[in-house]
Parts: C-alpha cells; sequence; structure tokens
C-alpha cells in the first residue's frame, strides 16, 4: 500500500521527511485510497474479526455478538468439532472427507480438461473457433443454480442419463439418492465387502478409516461431474489467454530442432503455461473447497449426508441449529485447509533449477560428455 | 526506509481507527436490543408499535389466508399489523434475531423451539393465553421447553394410512381387508405388489417410519423427555418389521421406486398405499386429481395404535415491542372460528378440541387424521435433535442392509450426549 503512494523517483535529499512540492502526496495518497479502505474494512475486514470472534465465543444468535452478555469461551467451539467425540465432530470428519474427494476429482479433472479444451480452441487451423470458444465457455455464464435444477433433472431416476444409460442395457444408479461411495462399489465389486478390522477400528474426527476411503457417493460424483462442466469454460479462458502470449517463433524453433507436436506441447508449451496453472489450481482449489450452492439449492447434505461439505455444514449449524460458535470455528478451520492447501501448491509448483542430467540430456551430441 | 516504515505503521493506524471506529457505531446500533434483553419470563410489553408477522408459507392459498386474518384482527384491534412470508423463514429469523429486529409473531417447528427458546429469543407466554385449555395436551407438550408452555400450537397433522381405491379392488381386495395388524399390512402389501407398482411406498426417514417404532411401543425419548430410550426392543422390532418387507420387495422407499415423496408414489401408481399426513390432499388434487384414494387408520402394532404429530407454533420473539397485542392476534387466530377458516382455505388441522367436530364433519373423509391425536407422538424437541434425525434418517436409508439394532445403537448414542 505505502509503496504505491510513495514516489518512485522523489529525491529525498533532507532525510527522512518529505518536503518542498511533494508535500502533500501522502496525503493525498490516503484520501484516495480512503473509500476502498472504508468499503473493505467495512464489508470484509469487520465481519471476518467478528466472525473470528464469534469462534471463540459462546454467541447465541440473539442479539449483537458483542454485547455483554457474550463471553470468551476460548478453544471450545474448536474442540467441540474436532474432539468432542459426538455428533458435531463426526458430522464435521463427514463433510471433511466428502469435500476431499470432491477436491480430488474435481481439481484435477477440470485443469486437464481446461487445458485441453484451450489447446483445441487455439489452434489455427481449427474452424469456427468463435464458436467452440463461445460453447465452452457457456456453462460459466449461467447461474449455478440454473445448472444445479438443470442436473437434479438430468439425473433424477428416469431421467435423461439413465435413459441414455439403458440404451446399453444398464439400470442406471439413482443418482441423488444414492449413498453408497464408488470407491467401496469398486471393492465391493472384486468381492470385499467386509473392511479390514485395521480400517475399521480406527478412526479421525469421529468417521472410520474405511469410511474415509469409501469414495464420493454416486450423488457427490453427480456433482463431480457439475463442477467440472461448469467450471472448465472459464479455466480454459485463462489458458488461452497464457497460450496467445507464447511467442510462436518458440514453437517454430522447437519444430526445426526436430520435437514433435507431443513433445513441443510437454516441453515448450507447458512449461510456459505454469503462472496460469498455478492461478487456475489455486482458484479450482479454494472453489472447490468452498463448495455451497450446489449443495443448497440441491441436495441439502442428503443423501445419508454424503454431499454435506464444510461451508454448508457451517450454515446449517449457525442458521438451524444456533450453534453460531461451531459454524464460525468450521469456517475458520476451512480457512486455514484452504491456505495450507495453497501454500504446498505454491511449493510443488516453484521454479526449480533444472538438473544436470536433464541439462545433458539436451546437449548437442557431440558435446556429451 | 524509515519513511516507509512510518507510513506503513500510519496506514495500519488508520484502518485500526477506522474499525474501531465503525465497530463501536455498530455496538451502539444494535447494542441496544441485547442490552434492553429481558429473561423471557414475566410481564408483556406493551407499545402502539405495528406488528409483524412472518411466516413460512405452503402457497398463495395459505399467504393470501393468513393475510386476511390477520387485517380483520387489525380492523377490529386497531393496531396495525403486517404478514410476510418469508423464501427461508430459519434464515430470515436468525438474521432478525442477531439484528435484535425479530418479527413480532412468526411460525416456530416443535424441532426449533429448543434452539430458540435456550437462547432467550422466545418469550413464553402459553400460561397467558385464554384459550389454554382448550389446545390438545399433546401439542402443548410439544412445545414444553424447562417445564414451561412456550407458544400456542398454531395447527397440527398426524401420518395416516393412504390407499389407492382403484388398485384396491383390482387386487381383488375389499374393505374387509383394511389392515388393522402388522401381518394383514404385510399380506395386502403382498397382494398389490406387481408389475412396478409396490405394496406401501413411503419416505425412508424417521419421520415415515416412526409410526412403527411407535405401533411397537417405542420412541426415542423417555415419556418425560429426560431418557434416550432409542435402541429399545419395541424399535428393534419395528425396523425389523420394515426391513423384512423392504427386503422381499412389498415395501418400498419412494426415492426407490422414482418418486419424491409418498403422495407422487401413490399419484403415478408407483405405490398402492403410502403413509403420508392429512396435506397429501393438497398434493392429490393439484397433481394427480384422477387418482381415487382414501384414508384409512394405521394398523395397530404388538402395542396397539400409533403414529407421530407434526406442529408449528406462533413464536413471539422477547424483543418484540408489543407482545400485548401479539398474543391478542394468537388468541384470534387459534381460535376455533378462525382455525376452521384457515382448514378450508389450506387444509390444516385446528390444534383446538373444540373445533374436533365441525372439523370431522366438514372433512368426513380425513377423520382418521383427527383421530391420530388421542395417540399420537411427537417428534423429539431437545436442543441439537434435528441433526440426531438427521444423522438417524442418513442410516435408515440403508436400513435395507444394515441392522437394526447398530442402527439405533448409533442414534442412542447421539441421543444419550443430548440429555446428559
Amino acid at each position: 500500500m505505502s509503496t504505491t503512494a510513495k514516489p518512485a523517483t522523489a529525491p529525498h535529499a533532507s532525510g527522512s521527511h518529505p518536503s518542498g512540492i511533494r508535500k502533500g502526496e501522502g496525503f493525498a495518497g490516503w484520501l484516495f485510497t480512503l473509500p476502498v479502505i472504508l468499503v473493505l474494512g467495512v464489508f470484509l475486514l469487520i465481519p471476518v474479526l467478528m466472525a473470528l470472534w464469534v469462534s471463540f465465543s459462546d454467541w447465541s444468535g440473539r442479539g449483537s455478538p458483542l454485547s455483554s452478555g457474550v463471553n470468551f469461551v476460548g478453544l471450545d467451539n474448536y474442540a467441540d468439532i474436532s474432539t468432542g467425540g459426538g455428533l458435531a465432530e463426526r458430522n464435521f470428519g463427514i463433510s471433511l472427507r466428502n469435500n476431499a474427494w470432491y477436491v480430488v476429482l474435481v481439481v484435477p479433472l477440470q485443469t486437464a480438461l481446461s487445458l485441453l479444451l484451450a489447446v483445441l480452441v487455439s489452434r489455427r487451423i481449427l474452424r469456427g473457433r468463435g464458436f467452440f470458444r463461445t460453447a465452452f465457455y457457456f456453462p460459466s455464464v449461467t447461474s449455478s443454480v440454473a445448472i444445479t435444477v438443470l442436473w437434479l433433472f438430468l439425473f433424477s431416476t428416469n431421467g435423461v442419463i439413465n435413459a441414455i444409460i439403458g440404451w446399453f442395457g444398464v439400470n442406471g444408479p439413482n443418482w441423488f439418492n444414492d449413498p453408497r461411495g464408488l470407491v467401496t462399489l469398486g471393492l465391493a465389486g472384486v468381492g470385499i465387502t467386509t473392511p479390514p478390522a485395521a480400517l475399521n477400528d480406527g478412526s479421525f474426527l469421529g468417521v472410520t478409516w474405511w469410511e474415509w476411503l469409501s469414495g464420493p457417493s454416486i450423488a457427490m460424483f453427480a456433482l463431480i461431474l457439475m463442477a467440472i462442466f461448469t467450471t472448465s469454460g472459464t479455466f480454459m479462458l485463462l489458458f488461452m489467454a497464457s497460450i496467445q502470449n507464447i511467442d510462436p517463433s518458440l514453437a517454430e524453433a522447437a519444430m526445426m530442432d526436430g520435437a514433435n507436436g507431443w513433445q513441443r506441447f510437454w516441453r515448450v508449451t507447458l512449461p510456459q503455461l505454469r503462472p496460469a496453472l498455478f492461478t487456475v489450481l489455486t482458484l479450482g482449489l479454494i472453489g472447490c473447497w468452498q463448495v455451497f450452492d450446489q449443495i443448497y439449492t440441491g441436495t441439502q447434505g442428503a443423501p445419508g449426508n454424503t454431499t454435506l461439505t464444510p461451508a454448508y455444514l457451517s450454515y446449517q449449524a449457525g442458521f438451524q441449529d444456533q450453534k453460531w460458535g461451531n459454524g464460525a470455528a468450521i469456517a475458520f478451520i476451512l480457512f486455514l485447509i484452504i491456505i495450507a492447501f495453497t501454500v504446498l501448491q505454491r511449493w510443488v509448483l516453484r521454479d526449480k533449477a533444472v538438473s544436470r542430467r536433464r541439462v545433458r540430456a539436451y546437449a548437442p551430441k557431440g558435446t556429451r560428455t | 526506509m524509515k519513511q516507509h516504515i512510518g507510513r506503513t505503521l500510519l496506514g495500519t493506524g488508520a484502518v485500526i481507527a477506522t474499525a474501531g471506529l465503525v465497530l463501536t457505531g455498530c455496538g451502539s446500533g444494535y447494542g441496544g436490543g441485547g442490552a434492553s434483553a429481558s429473561p423471557s419470563a414475566g410481564a408483556l410489553t406493551s407499545s402502539s408499535d405495528p406488528l409483524t408477522i412472518m411466516i413460512g408459507s405452503s402457497g398463495d392459498a395459505e399467504t393470501t389466508a393468513v393475510k386476511d386474518a390477520v387485517a380483520a384482527w387489525s380492523k377490529k384491534s386497531g393496531v396495525s399489523a403486517s404478514v410476510v412470508a418469508a423464501t427461508n423463514l430459519q434464515q430470515q429469523l436468525s438474521q432478525g434475531f442477531a439484528a435484535g429486529s425479530p418479527p413480532d409473531l412468526f411460525y416456530l417447528g416443535s424441532d426449533q423451539l429448543a434452539g430458540y427458546a435456550s437462547n432467550g429469543s422466545l418469550k413464553a407466554y402459553g400460561d397467558l393465553l385464554g384459550n389454554k385449555g382448550d389446545f390438545y395436551p399433546s401439542l402443548v407438550k410439544n412445545f414444553t421447553y424447562n417445564d414451561t408452555f412456550y407458544c400456542a400450537p398454531k395447527d397440527f397433522s398426524t401420518l395416516q394410512l393412504i390407499i389407492n381405491t382403484d388398485l384396491w379392488t383390482k387386487a381383488g381386495l375389499t374393505e374387509a381387508d383394511y389392515p388393522t395388524s402388522w401381518d394383514q399390512l404385510a399380506a395386502d402389501a403382498t397382494k398389490l405388489t406387481s408389475g412396478s407398482t409396490k405394496g406401501l411406498v413411503f419416505n425412508g426417514e424417521y419421520a415415515r417410519i416412526g409410526v412403527f417404532m411407535a405401533q411397537a411401543g417405542g420412541d426415542l425419548l423417555s415419556a418425560d423427555g429426560k431418557k434416550a430410550e432409542a435402541n429399545s426392543d419395541a424399535n428393534v422390532e419395528a425396523l425389523t418389521y420394515v426391513q423384512k418387507h423392504l427386503n422381499d420387495g412389498s415395501f418400498a422407499y419412494a426415492k426407490d421406486v422414482g418418486a419424491g415423496w409418498g403422495g407422487e408414489a401413490l399419484g403415478k401408481s408407483l405405490g398402492a398405499m403410502t403413509i403420508e399426513g392429512n396435506w397429501i390432499t393438497g398434493g392429490m388434487s393439484a397433481d394427480y386429481p384422477d387418482i381415487k384414494y382414501k384414508v384409512i387408520a394405521l394398523p395397530k402394532g404388538p402395542a396397539g395404535a400409533g403414529t407421530l404429530q407434526f406442529t408449528n407454533c406462533w413464536g413471539m420473539a422477547t424483543d418484540s415491542p408489543n407482545q400485548k397485542a401479539s398474543l391478542d392476534l394468537v388468541e384470534y387466530l387459534t381460535s376455533a372460528e378462525q382455525q376452521l377458516a384457515f382448514s378450508k382455505a389450506f387444509g390444516p388441522m385446528p390444534s383446538v378440541q373444540s373445533a374436533a367436530g365441525q372439523w370431522k364433519s366438514e372433512n368426513a373423509d380425513l377423520v382418521p387424521f383427527l383421530d391420530g391425536s388421542d395417540y399420537a407422538q411427537g417428534v423429539p424437541t431437545l436442543a441439537g435433535s434435528a441433526d440426531v434425525i438427521t444423522a438417524f434418517n442418513s442410516q435408515l436409508e440403508t436400513l435395507k442392509t444394515t441392522d437394526p439394532k447398530t442402527i439405533l445403537d448409533s442414534v442412542q448414542k447421539n441421543l444419550e450426549a443430548l440429555v446428559k
């Protein structure tokens, strides 16, 4: 903030105090940024601080959380959902399980699909590129509520999807009403129906390891497909912009060096898309951990709590059960999870020095030692 | 560099100062509501403030009926009042309470009572009602929290058996075959099952399957509501009975036959019988006007007749500035005459006993629903019990393949955490 307010070329001959013609600039700078500071403060910073306070308080939802009757209860709310041993802990565990599977499937698939679409529609040879770009982007501009309703129709028991599956003689599942986990179903397919004792005895957050590993339910899988369908268009746009920034002469040079299309993509194009890839993965990760509107309008956690997510659980704890402290605590744990994943991913995608072995592999034949 | 730090500090200071200003502003703005918070017992407030009534309406018919009734009362009493039909009642109520300006009167489900009563949002006015003795005792119990009768039941519903009469006669059954025992219900269901039609179709949740638990003599909580009794032998027997017939194909969950609820299953002939409440009449006449159906009492189980009842009350806010007028309005809205008018307009059953006679003569086909009030069980109203029911429901979805005792044991564990 202060660096932008500071004039880059101002000579500071007279020490640390600005003087002369530039004297009033600092004040003016603050004056101009004041509206934004106020707006962000009132609508972002203060609500976040108040929510943080609520997560450490016993506020019950009546009157202001800052009024005198509200007490500081330390980490009680956090303990309730992480070590309480009750239903609150189990529900939180289940919601994390559901959302983790959602992230694990949606983030890689939507990134891969959007990259593929971007590469396809960026090819100069393609006719009607404008049409395809619009078509692929279209789901992104439609409201998620409308798409959710559409999805509920498509995936209903007697819906279009099951009718299509029926052409191949397969009885489609009861999509949004089927709580069975995909991994559990797969294991049942190869004859494993009872969990090994080691997985069934141990548990984390009130959810046994076997339940953690059960995979997304069929209902959640339908939502996963929806997320990939709606978001890949947006991320395609980011990749497209990045691809168009790449100097075509690089690809030509690679071609001259004898690289085929596959090698050009992996060795030339993709490394240069790293910033875009970071953006897409980060946005995808944050969006996936915060999934709410699809759950709120679509399933509300059903069937069997298998589409319950931390964001929806937080809403439910506050608005329906009047446990505002628990709800706020869930929100802040979610916040920490998102931060942790973003940092981790930044570290994984950092610019690494090229190893000597790799350098050797690309060196001209004669110079190899 | 020094200047740089100085400015950063200045900036941080400015943000904190702004935050402080706004926070204190907020505090004084709605701190008033919190400061004047009186305990929920005691005298009623009185002022000339207009009333706001917030309802979670089932549709235009209900909204219009409530609006008309409130307008008529306004004219009589001279207190102006407006009705707001909430799009999401729970959320809008929570916002009102947090802001210190809740609606004066509002619909409140029995499962929501504990949450709002325990944080002092609700005014306990039950004992002040002039027509207190007229309400069904079981309904009064539903709205009693910590031995205090909080709010006036606005209406109620019970569950009974609804049969498709065409499918009934087609299967060669007569009125003499109306099931009066579990064995007979199972036998009828088997006869009615053919092709895509299942004998008995209902939602796979506690709010339907609970009737079997009641008929077996079980309940989730003891009669005084102080002990968890979810894994009693009676409840195990009930779930085992349901499981057996889900597996032999004569019973089915609505979602498993592709219906959203029992009424849809009945309307689309996916089920010949269903377990629903008196709201089914509206759904059937709107969506499936050609289907002929009849309401009969649910069969008796090993411990006799049993069903579940659901009810809402007129919640009154502690922070309401004009509780005296609110009480008067509640008495007006819950009078036998007014409840019969509501019943005509959008179909609920009156919560007062003095309206029973006339209601039965006006709704001869629906009498079993009202008769259910004699033996109906309420759903648990402990704080947090809504979550336990949700968890119970999620396990009932897999009742076909899960041991009933295992399900009920986990419900027992969750309920024990609430009652202790």
